[in-house]
């Protein structure tokens, strides 16, 4: 009974048949999704013969718990973000990965090595790359603007603010801001001192913050004049800058890294065409290949030598990684075991710090 | 009541002109005075303008040109409620959400009446219609009859000087219907008002009128008491709205005084009362109601005009049978003989004559 | 029928029968139940998609905010100690055999994680708890109770066993009581929670408060609208009701969209203003991103939801209870207060419960225009569903808008009368 409940939920997620071998991904649209059709999907295909179909969603982990718990899994593949990866491969919702078997980097070094740190965390996800949040302003607005801090000095740089609505990151580079090394600010904010820090500092900005929820949001703030500086996710605002010339800039001091990682969902029909399809795609060159469409970092340190110009040829990519050494010198990498213990106290806490006034 | 003797005119329509639309006019030049104490129909077909006449008394039209005077003030500025005239309407417009008791009070509360002087009137004016009982109840509790009188109560429970009806008992069967024109002539008599009425059942309107005026394109046909229209119509539409009708068509052959000589297209030549034909040679309806045609069975009579008719049809309504008769080409020419003792059966295809006093035909515009 | 209890008294009345001899109730039976299957059927289509498409999915949903089974279904042992114990008992050796038992095989079936979350939506911080002890369970070694304290010291922490315990029970208040900022303390007695983490109450009120100001808004802006549509000539109208409808043709999005580029800061509406010189250019009106923008946006999507059962009430008030009115010596605006108003309560009181309920359930709009301050409860429950996935939280909140949206339906009920409702 309870399955057959379940799947009327489910039902919304329109269901593919799958009858031959074929892999259908769902990841997250836009231009992150254009430069997968054309760096993985396109070549994978023409290598293997599989079809593969690429599906949007806002939140490619959304629809996976609803699927698996139905046994109605139309996905065969996900891209999801780290804390997404882990929660859901601990509620035994993934297929597990055998790293091992994925294939090594075009130097030879073995997939295991190959990886940067973290990337293989879990057992159900591969990383494939490396994005980061981080700030950006208006050029044509404001000028100078070098870190976090200023960010949070309204009386040096006036104007409104763009935030993401969620306590994820903002408390982090709240503590940045502060004054606080990226290197302790988790272990501050695991004490009741530093969340209140952290709010603390919040606060002092709160009154000219617009939020934003859609990574595809803040570009457009910046863009209409609502705010003269956001935070963003960084290949947002490189497509909007470099893509489309508009005069924005980020300042990569306090980024906050994270992943993005294929993950298979348990009891997908083709599991070993995913299974293919992900060796395939976190390969040395399609990671590589993928950094043509947007500035995000390929999970690969085999990659990085392949890495080359956008698609205009022009502009050089290496240094609008977040993994690019002079954009790491005061970066964060997001804590997943952090999110994944205190999501639901601080995502609350948040909220109702947002309800008061 | 009939005849107060003022002969000043209490409501007064001067050149009244109306147009909806700036390029026709359904009312055309509009003269009419209404007496205190008249009750007066405006009746004609629908579209004839009667119903725009009583809205522009009532203060929902206004005149495109010309004056109305209400007790020798003009009234055209004067709004609605601010007139003073009581009106019922077609379906009544009893207030649904309210009962019988604050229907009728409403009228006095606007006027700012105080409670015990509202009840007072209520009570008397429920009475009046006889419906004492029924203060509580609401509208849809009472039949067709019932919130007709309670429509009637309220029009005339502020004591307005002019009551205006729009064909009230148009939506009651025709037993009730006859049953509550005698009571409104009734309650019009012994309370002294003027009623102006629009119908378009000449019935109605000759029972219950001092005067009716006969509307038909936006102008007054013909404007005279009920036996005067009934007796001596003034033109072809007078005469064949009101009452049954037997037409003969033919060509005037010469006026003399009030009386003319007609040719009908069978060639006979007869006498009938010349009403608005002069010119010789024009054609000429005469008219001839059924009750005043005789059939002749035992040949002619020298005081009556005669024609030779055949019998088609013959139709028994109990009090009375109706003949119908091929008369001078007219193969529908009714007369209505009354059903008295011993009388001979006619029987279709029967041969006979029939007559009328000249002066009951009356030669009228085609 | 008592007769078989009194034999003696009386005698049965004569019951009438068919000429054939049939008892005339059995026959009329006879007769109809034929059309009463008849109709049955006309209608189980109907009644069989409701129950799938409507009725199961609010069972499961309640079934859901009272029901998580991730704790005691996958931690049987402990589940099984926690059965006979009093609410706040101090674990034992026992306790602590089972519990390494359970996550040992949590830790084999992949389910620790589950658990772990099951726990931490109770007491937040402990899901790691539960995904590092299943990953050394199986190395763990008795006097269990010290093992688990060597691996970390917060496994005594009864506030920790009287979470695991809530979460032990088959049947659980304990999303409710989230639901309105309540929850247990270590003795069972029910607390609020701290300060800093209240959202649920307040985030009711604002929804029905900010859902009751639109409902005003629209009556007030689809009033005269509805009323204009009621009394135009038919073409004229046909015309009008195009435009009242044109909203509805266009996507919720596009819509919401427009708002956007009208009201922000450095948009349409400012940019007159300040062009104009109303306004000065650093002291623009903050329409959007904020609560206003939630009320101006969903004022606009929402208003045909008034105006359709508006006019439909006001097309059948035929214009001749204004005359009576008129010529009865009201004044235009008593007719309209003491004769029209009134009998378009039915109008009012449909199209203000549609847009109330409508409004209570709004989130995409608010989601998009709302800022900080224009948020409803429904972006916590979309929240809930698509974010933290705790969908029993989720459905205890929509379970409890549901109950507050009958319990105003009852009340309406009981003022104005649910057959006085006319839809159209």
């Amino acid at each position: 009974m309870r399955k057959l409940l379940i799947l009327s939920t489910a039902l919304t997620t329109v269901g593919f048949a799958a009858s031959a071998e074929q892999v259908t991904v769902m990841s997250w649209g836009g231009a992150y999704g254009v430069s997968q059709v054309e760096a993985y999907n396109k070549p994978f295909t023409a290598a293997t013969g599989i079809p593969s179909t690429m599906v949007d969603s806002d939140n490619p982990a959304t629809p996976i718990k609803a699927m698996v718990e139905a046994g109605n899994v139309t996905i065969d593949v996900a891209d999801v973000e780290l804390s997404d990866a882990i929660r859901l491969c601990d509620e035994g919702m993934l297929e597990v990965i055998d790293h091992a078997a994925l294939p090594d980097g075009a130097d030879g070094t073995p997939a295991l090595e190959d990886f940067v740190d973290g990337a293989l965390m879990s057992e159900c996800a591969v990383a494939n790359i490396v994005w980061s949040t981080v700030f950006a302003y208006d050029t044509t607005k404001t000028s100078g603007v070098k870190s976090l801090a200023d960010f949070y000095d309204l009386a040096k740089y006036p104007g409104k603010r763009g935030l993401r609505k969620g306590a994820k990151a903002n408390l982090e580079m709240a503590l940045m801001a502060d004054g606080v090394p990226a290197a302790g600010v988790y272990d501050l904010l695991a004490t009741e001192a530093g969340v209140a820090r952290a709010f603390a500092k919040l606060d002092t900005i709160k009154s000219d913050v617009v939020w934003w929820e859609a990574g595809a949001q803040p570009p457009q703030l910046l863009a209409d004049g609502e705010v003269v500086m956001t935070t963003a996710y960084n290949g947002r605002i490189f497509n909007a800058a470099v893509g489309e010339g508009k005069p924005f800039e980020i300042v990569w001091d306090g980024q906050i890294m994270d992943f993005d990682l294929f993950v298979i969902p348990k009891g997908t029909p083709n599991k070993d065409a995913a299974m293919k399809y992900v060796a395939f795609a976190t390969g040395t060159q399609p990671l590589a290949d993928q950094a043509r469409y947007i500035s995000y970092g390929p999970a690969r340190k085999s990659s990085a030598p392949f890495v080359g110009k956008f698609k205009d040829d022009k502009t050089d990519m290496g240094p609008q990684m977040p993994t690019a050494a002079a954009n790491l010198s005061n970066a964060l990498a997001n804590d997943f075991a952090f999110w994944a213990d205190r999501d639901t106290e601080l995502s609350e806490r948040f909220n109702s710090w947002l309800l008061s006034n | 009541m009939k005849d107060t003797g003022q002969n000043t005119a209490f409501v007064e329509f001067k050149s009244v002109q109306k147009s909806y639309d700036g390029v026709s006019l359904v009312v055309k030049d509009l003269n009419l005075a209404i007496k205190k104490g008249e009750f007066l129909t405006m009746l004609g077909p629908s579209g004839s303008g009667k119903t725009t006449c009583l809205m522009m008394l009532a203060g929902f039209e206004t005149a495109t040109n010309g004056e109305i005077l209400l007790d020798g003030r003009p009234i055209n500025q004067v709004p609605p409620h601010k007139r003073g005239i009581g009106m019922v309407f077609q379906n009544y417009a009893l207030f649904p959400h309210m009962t019988v008791g604050e229907n009728l009070a409403f009228p006095l509360e606007v006027r700012g009446m105080g409670k015990s002087e509202r009840e007072e009137k209520i009570n008397r004016a429920l009475d009046m219609v006889q419906m004492g009982d029924f203060s509580h109840r609401r509208p849809a509790q009472l039949s067709g009859g019932q919130q007709q009188r309670i429509a009637l109560a309220r029009a005339l429970v502020f004591d307005p000087a002019v009551v205006l009806m729009d064909e009230p008992l148009g939506a009651l069967d025709k037993q009730l219907r006859e049953h509550m024109q005698y009571e409104i002539k009734h309650l019009h008599n012994s309370l002294g008002i003027s009623v102006v009425y629009v119908t378009h059942d000449q019935g109605e309107a000759l029972t219950m009128s001092d005067r009716i005026a006969v509307f038909d394109d936006g102008r007054i046909q013909q404007l005279a008491s009920p036996q005067e229209l009934y007796e001596r119509p003034q033109n072809s539409f007078v005469a064949g709205f009101i009452g049954e009708n037997n037409r003969i068509m033919g060509t005037l052959v010469s006026v003399k005084g009030d009386h003319a000589r007609v040719k009908l297209q069978t060639g006979e030549v007869i006498t009938a009362a010349a009403v608005n034909v002069t010119t010789p040679g024009q054609q000429t309806m005469v008219s001839v109601r059924p009750e005043r045609a005789t059939i002749l069975t035992n040949g002619d009579q020298d005081d009556l005009q005669t024609l030779d008719a055949e019998v088609i049809e013959v139709v028994y309504m109990g009090d009375l049978f109706r003949t119908v008769l091929k008369v001078a080409g007219n193969e529908n020419f009714v007369v209505k003989t009354r059903n008295t003792t011993g009388q001979n059966l006619l029987t279709p295809g029967q041969k006979v004559k029939i007559g009328w006093v000249a002066s009951d035909a009356r030669a009228l515009d085609p | 029928m008592t007769h078989a209890d009194q034999p003696d008294q009386g005698q049965e009345p004569e019951l009438l029968r068919t000429a054939d001899g049939l008892l005339l109730q059995t026959a009329l039976n006879r007769v109809s139940r034929r059309a009463k299957i008849k109709a049955f059927l006309l209608v189980l289509p109907l009644l069989a998609f409701i129950l799938v498409s409507f009725v199961a999915p609010i069972g499961q949903m309640l079934l859901r905010s009272v029901n998580n089974d991730q704790f005691y279904s996958n931690m049987p042992e402990l589940t099984l100690w926690f059965a006979d114990k009093e609410f706040g008992v101090e674990p034992d050796e026992m306790a602590f055999t089972a519990l390494a038992a359970d996550l040992t095989f949590a830790a084999k079936e992949r389910t620790a994680g589950s658990v772990g979350t099951r726990v931490n939506y109770d007491l937040p911080g402990s899901r790691s708890l539960f995904t590092s002890a299943a990953r050394k369970a199986k190395g763990l070694n008795p006097p269990f109770k010290d093992a688990f304290i060597k691996i970390n010291k917060d496994w005594v922490d009864p506030e920790l066993w009287a979470a695991m315990h809530a979460a032990s029970a088959t049947y659980t208040s304990s999303f409710y009581l989230a639901a309105v900022d309540r929850k247990r303390d270590t003795d069972g007695s029910i607390i609020q929670v701290d300060e800093n983490r209240r959202i649920y109450v307040q985030l009711f009120w604002r929804t029905l408060w900010l859902s009751g100001l639109i409902a005003v808004l629209c009556l007030l802006l689809g009033f005269p609208v509805a009323h204009l549509l009621a009394t135009l000539p038919m073409r004229k109208a046909s015309l009008l009701m195009i435009l009242v409808l044109l909203p509805f043709w266009t996507s919720l999005l596009v819509r919401t969209t427009a708002w956007m580029v009208i009201l922000q800061g450095q948009g349409v509406f400012n940019n007159i203003l300040v062009s104009l010189g109303i306004v000065a250019d650093d002291n623009r009106f903050e329409l959007m991103y904020n609560q206003t923008g939630s009320i101006v946006a969903m004022t606009h999507i929402l208003l045909p939801f008034m105006i359709l059962p508006l006019y439909s009430v006001m097309r059948t008030i035929p214009p001749s209870y204004a005359r009576a009115a008129r010529s009865l010596g009201a004044t235009s605006w008593t007719t309209f207060r003491r004769i029209y108003l009134p009998q378009t309560i039915p109008g009012i009181g449909a199209g203000g419960l549609l847009v109330f309920i409508l409004a209570v359930g709004y989130y995409i709009t608010p989601a998009l225009v709302g800022g900080a301050s224009g948020q409803l409860i429904s972006n916590q429950i979309a929240f809930h569903m698509q974010d933290s996935l705790n969908w029993s939280m989720a459905s205890a909140l929509a379970a409890i808008l549901l109950a507050a949206v009958l319990v105003l339906y009852w009340l309406y009920d009981r003022l104005i009368g649910i057959d006085n409702m006319k839809l159209g």
